[in-house]
């Protein structure tokens, strides 16, 4: 038994605006594998909670009139990774999703939840800035539009006005053509952890697979929220697509992301590893998009 | 504050069903106390160790993590729900007997339902695949050795491969 | 006539329930009726609760009671599942009340709400405001040992428990011979829990004047004497049942809340009331594996042979005695056998720190001590520049060997047996080759590790056991023992011992798998590996008791001489023409309603058993270290052991891979940490706790020398423990051979790696 106060269920994005509205002080919970949790460990505890699992029309993947990719809010994780649209376009989202939890965690958790609760080990996440994702808000005035990276706003914040919820995240067309991606996700155990450090590259090769036209690079804990690593997408664009480059590459995150000491990781540990995550990860994405760097 | 309640239809194991629940309990919570489904078990309440794992519409879930109120229309499946009409049992928890994939049973009656859902989908996977689609479940006893010989025993069973 | 139903693979007698769902655990048999609790734990590390006000938690409607530290009886007791001991010396430390004011860890209990529901019970939990006087705390168990370290127990000055010695030869003559290489270790090991997954649950109500106690636990009959002392009341108002349980591992064989649980339902009128630990509490709360720091020195001749060693180890105890001094002892105690050396000097000190408590886990203190040994052994292989797995063909055990103090013999050479068939088994002896000057970032080793252990408990403390034996009217027969079914199989081994002792098929036999102490004959409990061991003296000697009286029955119906008599797969024989005379249902249906002479015939019987075995075994391991990522992939791993005639050959692999599980994630992931701050749990839940997941390991192979034991009647011995003692230094030895990098602090994860590499030059 849940120590929640009341639970209020919507039944469609409109009547989650107006419970938004109505009740302020309650807590939007989608799939429960987080808001849950922690409602149980007492963080949450004696809150009102909205229900927005009910909704279908927030489930689902689809290319919008603007060729966006757009994923339903409520999208599960499992059904991402099965999705033809994904799978085609922005595979390496699907993979990353895929090493959510276990199996079921991956039934129950949506993308939506998974970037609303602004933990910077979430899955889904560095991935969506690495491919400069568009998030959907749907409040009583209509639809707002914002860049993922300024929807994250500082650890467990993220910027969800009072009469809003969550819609869809979107990937432009712009960001997906011809673009391929790679995320390694570093954790201590193979399933049912969180990303000690994760880093999702992705680039997009000039036609004779020689050149690297541009590349991008996110991380997950490198710092308080999901960060993308300007310096090395910069030492990287314009160049060969060799694995020297990658070396460049990787060294120049160290000027970008800030982890920091915690009892799961020490920052010099984390450093370390993102180094050659990166490095790792423009390789394999090199190789994904038809180059060969060996 | 007085408790809220709603009144849940839904299919458990075959059978359409009413239940007034309190909006505070887990889906673990109805069917342990109201259904007395006692396969479903309790290890963490979390959704770290996969023992109250039950199947809604075809996928499986941690029903620790599910809240009763969202059963509503749903079709939930139980270990208890396996068994044939004349007591049969199916055929991956023969295997699980068979393969001597139990110890202390805390953790089986969960596996097995995700077994069901891996068995259901009709596909042949490999045996690195299979250990990720068996992921969500935690067991101290096994070292997961039997667990998996018994879910590949019958995956090919039913494919007609061995 | 042996050997019908042991040593084949038969179904477990409760596989069938437990595939089905049905096999009830405490909580499925529990009332809804039942009234819930929360423990309000300790939210500092040591210091004095100085007052408790409940009065807020009071108004949460649903509460019942609110218990604290200021209210529990004043009667101290042990919680260590150890069989009781009329001598006061040999008594375990009684050092716990039920409810604590000096508080001693972070965690320790100070006061518990019952509510009618679980949410009120949380919400007044949260509420209850208690006021510490605060201590300094210490974590480290050397720390502990200092002058000016804080006094964990009153009684215990200086927070050393015990501290025992080994004195063979003369350590320090031995070690000034000439030409002598000295070959030193510090060798650590975290503390781990043991992760059942069914957490530790009882309830309790009161029924005719007593206390009904339904519990997850390993020893129902220590559990009993154990609510008995913690409430000053006579043993037999205690009734304890055990249903199925759903893993125990040596958590479970400590009181845990059955006596706060009993206690509690005396002061509501007897109504049910049920302690159920979350995960968070059972990590913390319950018991833990000792953290044991281990020193080594050795002191080798060039040609391999040991002219003296030294051993110190620190045991980490927690804030409470628990099993306390014997699981160091017990790791202690292989050190000087399993590489014989006239020359030992050995210190063992088990010491109080504000750590959880730690009792018994899976192996009871030779996981610690063979990561330490084996690890070491490695480490003078390589001073000596010797192929490791060779040297210790050397210098290992020899046929023959036996212990003065336990009088057990090395019947068999199995450590060279069960060597010879890992080697094999894993292709060790190319794979060394083929990994010998690796350069690159990714780099395969392999490695081996052996392991000592001992069933069972005697000479240190009582062994025997109990059986009842009841014949129904169809020839079939239920069987009892006070040794308890915890998921390892005992039940099935027993059916089958039974089965062959008595003479009837395996069929015939019904395990009462509950145990209930006003029922159950007296046995204390699942531990110590000795289940088959034990238990095989009184099946088998309970199981010819009641053969010998179906035949003596026999003679009465069928006028023939007793000696001309057998029992045979359920029929009467005669044995000179080989003539099925009748079935035992018949003689057992005429026994009961014969108007002439009626008898109900039964066996009991117990046996005391001042006798152990030695149960050896190894395992071998290969791994590919990805250096770069300071990521370890074990690739293949295989245990050989040698318990003896197997009893039931797929429950024994079945446990073996348990073990084997259990020890890769020692090795390799598993730690419970702590703030060295406050002395906070830092991961007491299973997504930071990192056991090893469907994902974290290669196919498990279980090999088996079956060397039958000749002190039992059925030749096996221990099996259940062993698995879990090697994988972790195999593991580190082949992370040595991929790498050069000797890690001596496991778990071997990748923060401990990084700085390894890193001062070996790796990275």
């Amino acid at each position: 038994m849940y120590d929640l106060k009341a639970l209020y269920e919507a039944q469609s994005v409109q009547d989650a605006v107006r419970l938004r509205l109505e009740h302020p002080e309650a807590q939007i919970l989608a799939g429960g594998t987080d808001v849950l949790v922690q409602m149980r460990e007492g963080k949450r505890a004696g809150k009102e909670l909205i229900s927005i699992y009910g909704i279908d029309s927030m489930r689902g993947v689809s290319i919008d009139e603007e060729e966006n990719i757009r994923i339903g809010s409520l999208t599960s994780f499992s059904h991402i990774t099965k999705d033809p649209i994904i799978q085609k376009y922005i595979n390496v989202l699907g993979e990353a999703v895929d090493m959510v939890g276990g199996p079921q965690i991956r039934n129950a958790g949506t993308i939506g939840g998974n970037t609303c609760n602004g933990v910077t080990s979430a899955d889904s996440a560095s991935t969506l800035f690495a491919w400069d994702a568009v998030v959907e808000l749907t409040g009583a005035e209509g639809v707002r539009r914002l860049p993922i990276q300024e929807f994250y706003l500082s650890a467990g914040k993220v910027d969800i006005r009072p009469d809003e919820i969550q819609t869809a995240l979107l990937i432009p067309k712009a960001s997906y053509e011809n673009c391929f991606g790679h995320y390694i996700k570093y954790a201590m155990r193979n399933a049912m952890d969180i990303a000690t450090t994760g880093c999702s590259v992705n680039v997009v090769l000039s036609e004779d697979k020689k050149t690297i036209l541009r590349a991008r690079i996110a991380y997950g804990v490198a710092g308080p929220i999901p960060t993308r690593a300007p310096s090395a997408e910069e030492a990287a664009g314009g160049r060969p697509a060799t694995e020297e480059t990658a070396e460049t590459f990787a060294a120049a995150v160290l000027s970008d992301i800030r982890p920091r000491d915690s009892w799961r990781a020490s920052k010099a540990f984390r450093e370390h590893i993102a180094v050659e995550l990166a490095k790792r990860g423009l390789l394999e994405s090199i190789r994904l998009a038809g180059g060969a760097t060996v | 504050m007085s408790n809220q309640y709603k009144l849940i239809r839904c299919t458990i194991n075959g059978k359409a069903v009413e239940q007034m629940v309190d909006v505070r309990a887990s889906l673990t919570d109805m069917l342990r106390n109201d259904f007395r489904l006692t396969s479903v078990k309790k290890g963490c309440e979390v959704g770290e160790c996969g023992a109250c794992n039950v199947i809604i519409d075809g996928e499986c879930f941690n029903s620790c993590l599910y809240l009763a109120a969202w059963a509503d229309g749903k079709n939930i499946r139980t270990l208890e729900g396996l068994m044939g009409p004349g007591g049969e049992l199916a055929d991956i928890q023969q295997a699980f007997i068979d393969e001597a994939a139990i110890q202390c049973g805390f953790c089986t009656p969960g596996f097995i339902m995700t077994a069901v859902e891996i068995l259901e989908s009709g596909k042949e996977y490999t045996d690195d695949e299979l250990r990720k689609l068996l992921s969500g479940h935690l067991c101290r006893c096994t070292g997961y050795e039997n667990i998996l010989r018994a879910v590949r025993k019958t995956m090919l069973k039913r494919l007609g491969k061995a | 006539m042996m050997s019908k139903s042991v040593g084949r693979p038969v179904v477990r007698v409760d596989a069938f329930d437990k595939a089905t769902g049905r096999a009830k655990y405490t909580d499925d048999l529990c009332d809804r009726s039942a009234l819930v609790t929360r423990i309000v734990h300790s939210t500092i590390a040591h210091g004095m609760v100085q007052k408790v006000d409940t009065r807020q938690a009071e108004q949460v409607p649903g509460v019942v009671r609110i218990f604290t530290c200021f209210d529990v009886p004043a009667y101290r007791f042990p919680t260590a599942g150890h069989p009781w001991s009329t001598d006061p010396h040999h008594q375990d430390v009684a050092d716990r009340l039920l409810l604590n004011r000096h508080v001693r860890y972070y965690g320790d209990e100070v006061a518990v709400v019952v509510a009618e529901d679980e949410v009120a019970a949380a919400q007044a939990a949260r509420l209850v405001q208690v006021e510490y006087e605060e201590y300094p705390f210490v974590l480290d168990v050397q720390k502990a040992m200092e002058p000016d370290a804080p006094r964990i127990h009153e009684e215990y000055p200086g927070n050393v428990l015990a501290h025992t010695t080994i004195r063979n030869g003369d350590y320090e003559a031995a070690s000034k011979e000439p030409g002598l290489i000295k070959v030193e270790g510090w060798y650590d090991t975290p503390t781990v829990q043991h992760c059942h997954i069914e957490n530790h649950i009882c309830t309790a109500h009161m029924e005719g004047g007593r206390i009904m106690v339904t519990s997850s636990t390993q020893i129902p009959h220590i559990v009993r004497r154990v609510c008995g002392q913690a409430l000053g009341i006579p043993w037999g108002k205690v009734r304890i049942v055990k249903p199925y349980i759903g893993g125990g591992f040596g958590n479970k064989q400590d009181a845990l809340y059955e006596p706060l649980c009993a206690w509690l339902t005396t002061q509501l009128g007897g109504r049910l009331v049920k302690v159920d630990c979350s995960r968070e509490e059972t990590f913390v709360s319950n018991r833990v594996r000792h953290a044991i720091r281990t020193h080594i020195i050795s002191w080798v001749r060039p040609d391999g042979t040991f002219a003296a060693r030294k051993i110190e180890c620190f045991s980490n105890q927690g804030g409470y005695a628990s099993h306390g001094h014997g699981i160091v002892a017990k790791g202690m105690g292989a050190f000087p056998q399993i590489y014989p050396c006239p020359n030992v000097e050995g210190d063992a000190y088990t010491v109080f720190t504000n750590r959880p408590s730690a009792g018994a886990m899976r192996g009871y203190g030779i996981p610690q001590a063979m990561w330490a040994g084996e690890s070491h052994i490695d480490d003078v292989a390589r001073a000596l520049g010797r192929e490791p797995m060779e040297y210790r063909y050397q210098i290992v055990m020899p046929k023959g060997y036996v212990d003065g103090f336990s009088k057990n013999e090395n019947y068999y050479d199995t450590f060279r047996q069960v060597m010879d068939k890992g080697r094999t088994a894993i292709d060790y002896d190319r794979k060394r080759k083929a990994y010998e000057n690796q350069t690159g970032p990714v780099r395969r080793g392999v490695g081996m590790a052996l392991f000592w252990y001992n069933t069972a408990v005697w000479p240190i403390s009582l062994e025997s056991s109990s059986c009842r034996m009841v014949l129904n009217q169809d020839g079939s027969v239920q069987v009892q023992t006070g040794e308890t079914e915890i998921g390892q199989g005992c039940d099935t081994a027993f059916a089958q011992m039974a089965a062959d002792a008595i003479g009837i098929p395996f069929e015939d036999v019904h395990m009462i798998s509950t145990q209930d102490t006003d029922i159950t004959p007296f046995g204390t409990g699942a531990y110590a590996s000795r289940q088959t061991y034990i238990g095989g003296f009184a099946l088998r000697q309970t199981g010819q008791m009641l053969k010998e009286r179906i035949l003596t029955y026999a003679v009465e119906l069928t006028r023939q001489m007793k000696e001309t008599l057998d029992l045979i797969d359920g029929k009467i024989v005669r044995i000179s023409d080989g003539r099925e005379l009748m079935t035992l249902g018949e003689l057992a249906t005429e026994a009961l309603y014969s108007l002439e002479h009626s008898q109900h015939i039964t066996a009991e019987s117990t046996y005391q058993i001042k006798n152990n075995a030695y149960s050896f075994g190894c395992t071998f391991a290969e791994v590919e270290v990805d250096i770069p990522m300071c990521q370890v992939k074990l690739l293949n791993i295989v245990n050989v052991h040698d318990c003896g005639k197997l009893i039931n050959p797929a429950l024994a692999e079945a446990q073996v891979h348990g073990g084997m599980s259990m020890g890769i994630g020692y090795g390799l992931s598993e730690q419970l940490l702590f703030d060295e701050r406050t002395g906070k749990p830092l991961n007491n839940n299973l997504l930071d706790y990192k056991l090893s997941t469907f994902m974290d390991h290669p196919n498990l192979q279980a090999l088996f020398v079956e060397n039958a034991e000749p002190t039992s009647p059925y030749g096996t011995k221990a099996l259940g423990e062993p698995p879990a003692c090697s994988p972790a230094p195999a593991i580190r030895n082949a992370i040595l051979n991929a790498t050069g990098v000797a890690v001596n602090n496991a778990p071997m994860t990748p923060h401990v790696l990084f700085p390894a590499f890193k001062d070996a030059g790796l990275l």
